[in-house]
Parts: C-alpha cells; sequence; structure tokens
C-alpha cells in the first residue's frame, strides 16, 4: 500500500510543477503589463516597478527566481496592492474559505448520508422517492442560484438569517455554509443510495441478518462500511468543486475569503495574486486527490490489489 | 436487421418513460423558442425605454422588464440562445476530442493505450475550473474562446467511456471472427465497432450538456463568461441577484427557467440511459 502512495505522490509532483511552469508562462501571455490600466508612470517609476516586480530580468530568470521564492513559501508581491504580499493575503483568505468549506461538507454528510440511507433501506417507498426527488433537484440548481433564493426567503423575506457578512453577526454562517453543502449533499445522497443498495444484497449482511441481528445493527455496522465507499471517492475530487462553490458562495454573501480575493483578482487583473492563487488551489486539489485514494484504499481492501 | 431493431426497441422503452417524454417535449419547444426567438420575443432584447424600468409581470410585458426597461422573456429567449448554443458546441468539441482519444486508445491497446489513458489521469487531476477562468482573464471573454475552454475540459470522461466500450466490444467473438476473415481495420471498425458505442456516447453526451450549460452560467455569473450586450442566463441571473430585492422576477424567472432545462436534460439523459442498457437500470 505504500507502494502505491508513494507511485502516486510520484505522479503528484511533475504535475504540479506542470501547473505552475504552464500558469507562469500563461500569466506573461496576459496582453498589457500590470500597470497599462493606470494612468502613465514616469519613466524611473517604471524602472522601479519593473524592479521590484523582477520584470526587468530575461523571463527564464524570472522564472527560476520565481520558483526559488516558492520554495521558501513567497508568492511575491501583489501586483494591484503593493503593500501587501500574495503569501499574506493568502494566508489571511485561507482560514475563512476552510471554514466555509468543512462547515459545508458536514452540511452535505450529514444530510447526504442520512437521506441516502434511507432511500436505501426504505427502497420504493415514498422516504426513497421524495429525499431523491430532492436531491435530483439539489444537483439541477446551481449554486449561484440557490444562494440568492436562500437569502430572499430567509434573509430578506423573513428575516430570520443574516444576509451577508461572515463572523460578524451570530447566525451568518448558517446560509453560506448551507448554499455550498447543498450540491453535495445531493450528489452524496445518491452515491451512498447506490453504494447501500449493493452492499445490503451481499452475502455478508445476509449473514448477518441470519445471524439474528438488529436491523440498525445490520445496517449501520456491516452495510455501511462498503455501502460508503463511493463517497469516501467522491470527497476528494469534490474538494475542487468546492474551490468553485466557494467562489460564487463567497461573492454572493461578501465573505473575505480566498475564493473572493481570487476572483478579485481576475477582476483586477493582479496577476502575481492570480498566479499564487491558482498554485495554491491546484496544491490543494491535487493533495485532496491524493488524501481521497489513500482513504479508500484504507476503507476497502479490495482496491489494493486492482492498483 | 438487427442494428435497427436494437434502436427501436430502445425508442420504445424512451417513449414509455414519462419523465423522459415530458423533458423531450420541454426541450423541443426551448429549442424552438431558442432558434426562432427573433420572430417569437414580444420585444426587442436589447432596447432600453426608461420609462418601463423595473415593471413588475403584467400584459404588456409578461415576465416583466429589468432596471433599464428590456423585456425579460425577450431576453430569456435571447438568453437560450448562447445558453443552448454554448452547451451544444462545447459539448460536440468535447465529443470529438473524448471520442477519437478513447478509440485510438481503446482500438490500438497496448502501449498507445497506457500512454493516452495516463494524459487522461494526470489531467484528471488539474484544476480545471482555474484554468478555464485564467484562459478567460488572459485572452479576454471571447465567445468561442469558452466554447474550446469548456469543451477541452470535459472530453476526459468521455474518452474513458469510449476506451471502455471499445474494449469491450473489440474482444467479442464476432468481431474477432471478422478480424480472422480479414476485414480491414477501417472497416472493421465502422462496420461492427462503431454502431455499438454509439449508445453510451449519445447517453453521456446527453448528460454533458446540462454540465457544461452550468460550466458557462457559473463563468457568467462571476462576470466571467458571455459579455453584455450578449446575454446567456448565466448573466441574466447575475443581473437578478443584484436587484432581488426590490425587482425579484428579474432573479425568479431565470432560474426557473435555467433549472427547468437542467432538469429535463438530465432527466431525459437517464432515460436515455435506461432505454439504451437495460441491465443497469435495474435500481
Amino acid at each position: 500500500m505504500l507502494q502505491i502512495l508513494l507511485k502516486r505522490l510520484l505522479i503528484a509532483i511533475p504535475v504540479i510543477l506542470i501547473v505552475i511552469t504552464i500558469t507562469f508562462f500563461l500569466i506573461r501571455m496576459a496582453p498589457g503589463g500590470p500597470f497599462d490600466a493606470e494612468k502613465a508612470v514616469p519613466p524611473e517609476v517604471l524602472k522601479s516597478l519593473n524592479e521590484r516586480y523582477n520584470l526587468d530580468a530575461p523571463v527564464i530568470v524570472q522564472y527560476k527566481d520565481y520558483m526559488l521564492n516558492l520554495l521558501q513559501g513567497d508568492f511575491g508581491p501583489s501586483f494591484r496592492y503593493p503593500s501587501r504580499s500574495v503569501t499574506e493575503m493568502i494566508f489571511t483568505g485561507m482560514p475563512v474559505t476552510f471554514e466555509l468549506a468543512f462547515y459545508a461538507i458536514l452540511v452535505a454528510l450529514i444530510i447526504g448520508i442520512f437521506a441516502g440511507v434511507l432511500a436505501a433501506v426504505k427502497r420504493n417507498t415514498a422516504l426513497d422517492y421524495i429525499p431523491m426527488t430532492i436531491a435530483m433537484i439539489g444537483i439541477c440548481m446551481p449554486t449561484f442560484l440557490l444562494g440568492p433564493l436562500l437569502v430572499l426567503f430567509f434573509g430578506i423575506h423573513l428575516e430570520l438569517l443574516p444576509v451577508s457578512g461572515w463572523d460578524t453577526l451570530p447566525g451568518d454562517k448558517i446560509l453560506p455554509s448551507i448554499t455550498l453543502g447543498a450540491a453535495y449533499a445531493a450528489y452524496i445522497a445518491r452515491l451512498s443510495r447506490g453504494g447501500m443498495l449493493e452492499t445490503l444484497n451481499q452475502d455478508y449482511v445476509r449473514t448477518a441478518r441470519a445471524k439474528g441481528l438488529s436491523e440498525f445493527n445490520v445496517v449501520f455496522n456491516h452495510a455501511m462500511r462498503g455501502g460508503l465507499i463511493p463517497v469516501l471517492s467522491f470527497l476528494g475530487p469534490a474538494v475542487a468543486g468546492l474551490i468553485g462553490g466557494s467562489f460564487v458562495v463567497e461573492t454572493i454573501f461578501q465573505i473575505p475569503g480566498l475564493g473572493r480575493f481570487y476572483v478579485e483578482a481576475a477582476f483586477n487583473r493582479d496577476y502575481t495574486m492570480i498566479l499564487g492563487t491558482t498554485i495554491f488551489f491546484s496544491v490543494l486539489i491535487i493533495f485532496f486527490n491524493l488524501l481521497s485514494d489513500l482513504a479508500v484504499l484504507i476503507a476497502n481492501p479490495q482496491s489494493r490489489s486492482s492498483q | 436487421m438487427n442494428n435497427n431493431s436494437l434502436w427501436n426497441d430502445a425508442l420504445r422503452r424512451l417513449i414509455a418513460n414519462r419523465a423522459a417524454v415530458g423533458s423531450a417535449c420541454i426541450l423541443t419547444v426551448l429549442i424552438l423558442a431558442a432558434i426562432f426567438a427573433p420572430w417569437i420575443a414580444p420585444h426587442s432584447y436589447s432596447y432600453q425605454n426608461l420609462d418601463v424600468g423595473a415593471t413588475p409581470p403584467s400584459g404588456e410585458f409578461l415576465l416583466g422588464t429589468d432596471t433599464l426597461g428590456r423585456d425579460l422573456l425577450s431576453r430569456i429567449l435571447y438568453g437560450a440562445r448562447v445558453s443552448l448554443l454554448v452547451g451544444f458546441v462545447a459539448t460536440a468539441v468535447a465529443l470529438v476530442i473524448g471520442v477519437s482519444w478513447g478509440i485510438i486508445a481503446g482500438y490500438f491497446g497496448g502501449r498507445i493505450d497506457s500512454v493516452m489513458m495516463r494524459i487522461v489521469d494526470v489531467l484528471y487531476g488539474l484544476p480545471f475550473i482555474i484554468f478555464i477562468i485564467l484562459l478567460m482573464v488572459i485572452f479576454g471573454r471571447n465567445i468561442w474562446l469558452l466554447f474550446m475552454a469548456i469543451g477541452a475540459v470535459e472530453w476526459l470522461t468521455m474518452a474513458r467511456i469510449v476506451r471502455g466500450q471499445v474494449i469491450t466490444v473489440k474482444n467479442q467473438e464476432y468481431v474477432m471472427a471478422a478480424q480472422a476473415m480479414g476485414v480491414p481495420n477501417l472497416r472493421l471498425f465502422v462496420k461492427h465497432i462503431f454502431p455499438n458505442i454509439l449508445g453510451p456516447i449519445a447517453v453521456y453526451a446527453t448528460l454533458t450538456i446540462p454540465q457544461v450549460m452550468l460550466l458557462e452560467a457559473f463563468l457568467s455569473f462571476l462576470g466571467l463568461g458571455v459579455q453584455p450586450p450578449m446575454s446567456s442566463w448565466g448573466t441574466l441571473i447575475r443581473y437578478g441577484v443584484e436587484s432581488m430585492e426590490e425587482y425579484s422576477w428579474l432573479l425568479i424567472y431565470p432560474g426557473l427557467t435555467f433549472t427547468i432545462t437542467l432538469f429535463a436534460l438530465n432527466f431525459f439523459g437517464d432515460g436515455l440511459r435506461d432505454a439504451l442498457d437495460p441491465k443497469t437500470s435495474e435500481d
């Protein structure tokens, strides 16, 4: 198993390097320098700016310098906010985004697994059809629509919950977390239903039943172990989606997280910030894919031999 | 013809599926409405008439007007053109790349296959949403670039599915028999393999369209997709969100149209899968 993990790691490292390299050179292909939007600056100012951002060196040297700085965790200064470094901005936004994503996954796991397992156990009854129809709606309803609708209903119409902010008003974390988690709850519900249906028909579950174990015991201790493996392997790739979702949710709810910083950087053409966040997100996504592969390997011994 | 009856059977099963038929009806109406938008739209989609700015739905403006006095129904109809076009064109791009990739890998097998599929594995791990945003930032928000970028992202799963199918079909006895009788590669492929992988391709293509539309709307919502004066459903939802506190219809109607369309596409795709492959539809 250690071997598999090492193999994955060995693939992940070149992939990360490729991502950094492609992003670095793509950004340099962008039309117009970072200061074009501003008023024309005097040549000496431009020169000092170029020096500050290391833009007067040949591209290959810039690339080398960037990579070396990166190894020390230094993403360079922001183009748009010259007084702040990209590293600093990433570390300001990151905890907020992580917290949001954590609550969203929590919401998704609790609701999704509960609904999915219930639907599988009560197959072809109203307890199956109703949650699964809602799950279908959850998958079709995009985050950027669900969020505003929740705001409209719970925030503006009922005036129950705050409509924006993070950590400023009591309860302001509820709507963003539900908005971000809803689609995953829906996917997880479908996956766990499918997985459970499969394991509930397996011989070992039948044996457990035949031994006279309670239905509760059979479902929770025997069937769920195997039945939830699809959920486990879904969680890794879901991180990529969560990051995309955080762009939307943080924009809608005006949350000062990394997702909103990224979208703002994209608008402001804050090239170093885009470069830094892209690298950061990529490493994150690749890391979580690895983690989820590992979790599946641990949970499902069968998958070890097939690798 | 044997081949014909397979599709006839599938069609019969599809027609028996009420959700799929209903979805097909909705989609047909939508596609027709999008094609004929210039003739059926009650007003101009871009004419700004501030005198009627943000009027609620009424007899004159069936779904109301936006803050600049543009008729919302007309804007939704024109938005359908952009959103559906993105859906179909980007899916077509994904289809061409994915199907050729999968066929080549599956048909030739061996080293070619393992190299090609390893590339797919590596690409799978990349953060594509971020790359698309990057492309839109760097090269401007060009709608054709958007098509290509989205299409270039969505082909990976298609390649995997097609490869799997080709390998399964290739190893069947009748194909081996044909091979043994010396049927040339191309003919073998066109006559014997391709018809048998058409089903899964059709199913997955149908299910890719809503994903692509979602991706486009996501980008447009962030302001990185389709640019004014053109508007897709994503842009309409974006404007709807900006003014939802006073003028909730500007959010609700475009949102409803979009959700219903995605719903219909997903149900139709599911129905198609069940109809073409009754084995997998048991639960």
